[in-house]
């Protein structure tokens, strides 16, 4: 075991897409707990489709990921959710028509300049190989901000979760924090997904969050958890996908719905024993 | 002046006029009771009191050095609440939040705030367990006690009772009562229990997308408005005993 660590950690490309993949793992979870309290858990899933627009969109124009995505994926984050919070359009159904309009986009425009190659499944799927150098150095940077605003923002970020008309009636600007949620997600989703697959990214947010909750009572452990659980289920993904040469993305997952599972047994357990005492 | 005053307001709600011809004031330490069918406009006019709708007509202002987020809110309860993961103390907390501004954390003074507000309302044995397995009546008490860390002078109660047994529903009246008459604080609550609310409030607001009473809780008893309200919600009181 040692062995193999030691073996994966001799290539470079892995060290490198490990340490950004931890952090945005991090704050994937962070964030998660929020967003799947706030039922926003689908805004995440309609970003990554976008992604996959931008992406297809950035290699056509030859121009560096990351610069073309993200600010596009912001803009989408912002629209979402101005939808999702007006009741007069539904809200699922304006996800899923940006979503598969960012899809269409992104297929065609593939199919006009590259055509369907190896580069589509791995938008689709991720791949551990998708990170150069710069994109490590500015992955790294704003996973860093990403972290740190939702430190400083935690207890505003919890007022907003628990109780938005309480928060807004006290005077705690709760449509900026609502955008600072949105444009924080939008940053990691689009880190995350060259490496997790435009596919697969929104797990990051939503099972972590998921599976913490099944077990912890306190928003703050809560939020603690989730990031352990990322974190452990992202290296060991990471490490099963080096061993047994599966997808890095798909692994991960893989995990994830473990941990989940695994958590959801241990709370069943525990609500058992809390009957037969009573 | 008055703690709030409304000048002959109106509110529209999605370009309806909800409710309109509103003129009232409450004073420092009164109890305000707000009554009326579903849609009579009570949420609208909550809505107008915290300032978070402008008035289409008219105006409300705010005496004493009352400010809009001075006033402690207890919102109904939102199905995304009922099974959420936050300790009570965290709930609590949250209520000083909106006094802090731009500062990002928490002093020793707010946590000694809302511990305070725990003890005062009986829950401060209740600080560490979810909220989300407390009972209907527990969690009332959380909110309440962080609306009690959002003001000084004001709470706007929004159907504080909805969906509490009998026993429970008495006990929250008489802690509303009583942090009215011992600590001063003005209250305004949204009810649809018009027998509690004579039974307890100074003054009475009752809504029919108009003004159709406002005074003191005596006259609204002796009222026709009053008269014919009582007399209906006891008659369908008694149906329902009766049906069961």
């Amino acid at each position: 075991m040692i062995n193999t660590l030691i073996e994966m950690f001799s290539y470079t490309f892995l060290v490198r897409a490990v340490v950004v993949g931890i952090l945005v793992a991090i704050c994937a979870a962070l964030l998660g707990v929020s967003l799947v309290l706030k039922r926003y858990a689908m805004i995440g899933d309609g970003l990554s489709h976008v992604g996959f627009g931008t992406l297809a969109i950035s290699t056509a124009m030859n121009a560096a990921p990351l610069t073309v995505s993200i600010p596009i994926v912001v803009l989408a984050a912002f629209l979402l959710l101005r939808i999702s919070e007006n009741s007069k359009i539904k809200g699922d159904a304006a996800i899923a028509l940006i979503s598969t309009s960012s899809l269409a986009v992104g297929v065609i425009v593939i199919s006009l300049t590259t055509g369907m190659n190896t580069d589509v499944c791995n938008y689709l799927f991720g791949s551990i190989l998708a990170m150069n150098k710069d994109d490590v150095q500015l992955s790294l940077v704003l996973a860093v901000v990403v972290l740190a605003m939702f430190v400083l923002f935690y207890h505003k970020i919890f007022a907003v979760t628990f109780d938005e008309n309480f928060a807004k009636a006290t005077g705690v600007k709760t449509n900026l924090y609502n955008m600072l949620i949105a444009f924080l997600t939008a940053i990691t989703i689009v880190l995350g997904m060259r490496m997790m697959g435009a596919l697969l990214i929104s797990s990051l947010i939503i099972f972590p969050a998921l599976t913490s909750m099944r077990l912890c009572k306190k928003f703050r452990s809560v939020t603690i958890c989730s990031a352990v659980v990322s974190v452990v289920c992202f290296f060991s993904g990471v490490v099963i996908s080096y061993t047994q040469a599966t997808p890095t993305g798909a692994s991960v997952v893989i995990v994830n719905i473990l941990a989940f599972m695994l958590f959801w047994a241990a709370n069943s357990i525990k609500g058992g024993f809390q009957n037969e005492k009573v | 002046m008055a703690l709030i005053t409304c000048q002959d307001a109106s509110f529209a709600y999605e370009g309806h006029i909800a409710v309109s011809g509103l003129s009232f004031q409450v004073n420092s330490a009164d109890y305000l009771c707000v009554v009326g069918e579903n849609g009579s406009g009570k949420s609208t006019l909550i809505k107008g009191l915290l300032r978070l709708k402008t008035p289409q007509s008219g105006r409300v202002m705010l005496g004493e050095g009352l400010k809009p987020d001075g006033i402690g809110y207890l919102p109904q309860q939102t199905a995304a609440q009922k099974d959420f993961p936050a300790s009570s103390y965290e709930v609590v907390l949250s209520g000083r939040m909106g006094a802090k501004g731009i500062l990002p954390f928490y002093t020793q003074d707010d946590k000694d705030i809302a511990g305070k507000n725990m003890e005062r309302l009986g829950i401060g044995q209740l600080r560490d367990r979810c909220y989300r397995e407390l009972s209907g009546g527990q969690q009332q008490r959380v909110l309440l006690a962080r609306a009690l860390c959002a003001t000084k002078k004001l709470l706007l109660l929004d159907e504080p009772v909805a969906g509490l047994d009998p026993v429970v529903t008495q006990e929250l009246y008489r802690l509303i009562a009583d942090i009215n008459k011992n600590e001063g604080l003005t209250i305004i609550m949204v009810s649809h229990d018009i027998h509690s609310g004579v039974k307890y409030a100074s003054h009475i607001l009752h809504l029919k997308n108009t003004q159709a009473f406002f005074g003191p809780a005596e006259d609204y008893i002796k009222s026709s408005v009053g008269r014919r309200f009582i007399g209906e919600t006891a008659e369908g009181a008694h149906r329902a005993e009766g049906g069961e």
